[in-house]
């Protein structure tokens, strides 16, 4: 995805010498073809979805607004593991993004010196070969027979994840752990990105202030530096969170019958059964109205509406 | 937050020079402190390298049977024969011919609607900010159902395929190039083209001669973004892609099936042609700069 987000460009001010009053199409000539597109594609698919998702019928017959409001029961009654992983895994996804992209970016922000951009890349470039590919790659890291493995096994490790859920007998892979591990892999540089950005623009000298007034390291992070990036820390964990709670790649891939999320539910209520689609469509409208309520409380709760 | 927490006026002027700061006061849990730092870094950058490295590995991997997940023996047969498994060929080919005609409509549209939004003052301002800004908060997942079951009502099930998945390429693409062109067009000098003015250059004048190579570089990197993105996207792409099989499609499949070497080539040399690219940007950039 894309580190485009994350420059939040001030919004231009007018020009200001543009004082005649006429009106202007010229805007409206260039929004035009995009809006449409956005608007055919992105807002009435939206809108369609609410319908198919109490339409009822199948592919051979067609499908009918019947109004069929019993799909949204079917949509939940049955799937309340998948929304139940599917939450788990984002938060746990976003927690430890979190807890691995903080100390990277400030360790690049305040100590990289003149290898900042050098290192800036390193978290960016592998994300340009193909992240299925680079997914993939976790199921030889991860393989019984491999060094991952042997090691926590040697250290009496996998007992005690087996016992909390997170792996499954001695096997790493196919685990939920695995799953975990694949999906903050992926979504790490979204977190470290904004942090990075946040934490660059703190001036040195304020934690410096920290210092001469007697705070400690950890006094100076937690009072100044903590603070000042919270733009930061609330735009990775928005970046991180809604992919990951779409994500079903990483469950596919990584996981075994037992992770299933609410995204591999919705795959094959479309694609591989003949009557599904009502009630996949129900459940995707149940999954956007919720990661949308979550997102505006996280938001309210962290008091930056303006973020966005 | 409270953000006002620390301002540096209260700080009297002399200790803010760096020099004396330097050598006062270094606790060794300080000292500890910045090397568990720097450890944890350096632990941190191994894990989101080592797939890379695994895979620059692998691609010299005899693979045995079907699977290609663990080593069996050195071998340079997946790079002499990249398109030895022809499916995995032209599923390239389908994804690069989609990222080349998304990136080009996506760009053309995102430019449009970026000068629109920096250049343009008009009402409904703040609704069109927020519809750019949706398909870029919501989850890849929704987009593609919702997507499709507008396709299913619409031309039906059985019509999807390569215009079904270039249109879904160019929406998602489409808030990514304009937020990346919006950024460049903010940041740039206004006085550039009033002088252009002031010397009577026309419009069109001061559009081609000063405003377009001040935007180029913008254009380009939210062209490469679509690319990138538009090449990668699994999600949205099984979802409206019918029968048709893209690059990534063939990799998610591949894992049932079989995992053969050659796959681990094409991401070693994405890899290593992103790297290529950059380096030579910037020495590129460097020789500009120290010809200046």
């Amino acid at each position: 995805m894309s580190t485009a987000l994350l420059d939040k460009a001030p919004a231009a001010e007018a020009p200001p010498e543009d004082r005649r009053p006429r009106r202007n199409i010229t805007p409206w000539v260039l929004l035009l073809p995009g809006l449409l597109w956005l608007i055919l594609f992105f807002l009435i698919p939206i809108l369609t979805s609410v319908s198919a998702s109490v339409q009822t019928g199948n592919f051979d017959d067609g499908f009918k607004l019947t109004w069929h409001w019993a799909n949204y029961a079917d949509a939940i009654k049955p799937y309340w593991r998948q929304y139940l992983h599917s939450g788990i895994f984002s938060v746990a996804t976003t927690v430890l993004c979190l807890a691995l992209g903080y100390p990277v970016a400030y360790f690049i922000a305040f100590k990289g010196g003149k290898w900042k951009s050098l290192l800036m890349a390193l978290v960016i470039v592998p994300s340009f070969t193909s992240f299925l590919i680079r997914t993939i790659a976790w199921k030889t890291i991860l393989a019984d027979n491999g060094f991952v493995v042997r090691v926590l096994n040697d250290l009496h490790i996998l007992g005690v994840t087996r016992r909390l859920g997170i792996t499954v007998g001695t096997h790493v892979l196919a685990s939920p752990g695995a799953v975990v591990c694949g999906m903050v892999y992926n979504f790490l540089p979204f977190m470290i990105l904004p942090l990075y950005t946040s934490l660059e623009k703190i001036d040195p000298r304020l934690l410096e202030a920290g210092n001469d007034l007697y705070c400690g390291t950890f006094q100076t992070w937690r009072r100044i530096t903590l603070p000042l990036s919270m733009p930061g820390v609330i735009g990775g964990t928005l970046l991180t969170f809604i992919p990951a709670i779409g994500d079903y790649i990483n469950a596919q891939l990584l996981g075994n019958a037992n992770t299933g999320v609410v995204g591999q539910s919705i795959e094959n209520l479309f694609l591989r059964k003949t009557d599904g689609y009502p009630v996949g469509s129900a459940m995707s409208v149940i999954m956007m109205v919720g990661t949308l309520v979550l997102v505006m409380l996280y938001i309210r709760k962290a008091g930056t509406e303006d973020l966005i | 937050m409270a953000t006002q927490t620390a301002s540096p006026a209260p700080v009297s002027p002399a200790p803010l020079s760096k020099a004396p700061l330097k050598i006062r006061r270094r606790s060794p849990l300080a000292w500890i402190g910045d090397h568990i730092l720097l450890a944890a870094t350096v632990v941190i950058f191994i894990f989101m390298l080592l797939p890379n490295a695994v895979i620059l590995v692998m691609s010299f991997n005899q693979p045995i049977g079907k699977y290609d997940y663990t080593w069996n023996q050195f071998s340079t047969e997946a790079w002499a024969h990249p398109c030895a498994n022809q499916e995995l060929c032209s599923s390239m080919g389908l994804s690069l011919e989609i990222g080349l005609i998304a990136t080009l409509v996506s760009t053309a549209l995102g430019t449009m609607i970026a000068f629109a939004m920096v250049r343009h003052r008009f009402k409904a301002r703040s609704g069109i900010n927020a519809l750019l800004f949706l398909p870029m908060a919501a989850p890849e997942v929704v987009m593609g159902a919702t997507l499709t079951a507008l396709f299913f009502n619409t031309i039906g099930p059985g019509s999807l395929g390569f215009w079904t998945i270039t249109i879904a390429h160019v929406m998602f693409c489409l808030s990514y190039v304009v937020v990346t062109i919006k950024s460049r067009l903010a940041g740039m000098d206004p006085t550039l083209e009033r002088a252009a003015q002031d010397l009577y250059a026309t419009p069109t004048q001061t559009f081609m001669k000063v405003t377009l190579p001040l935007v180029a570089p913008g254009i380009a990197a939210a062209a490469l973004l679509a690319f990138a993105l538009s090449i990668d996207d699994y999600i949205i792409t099984a979802f409206t892609a019918g029968q048709r099989t893209t690059f990534p499609m063939y990799i998610f499949g591949s894992v049932q099936r079989s995992y053969p070497a050659q796959i681990n080539v094409i991401g070693s040399i994405m890899l290593i042609g992103t790297m290529v690219i950059i380096a030579v940007s910037t020495v590129l950039g460097r020789m500009r700069a120290t010809r200046r």
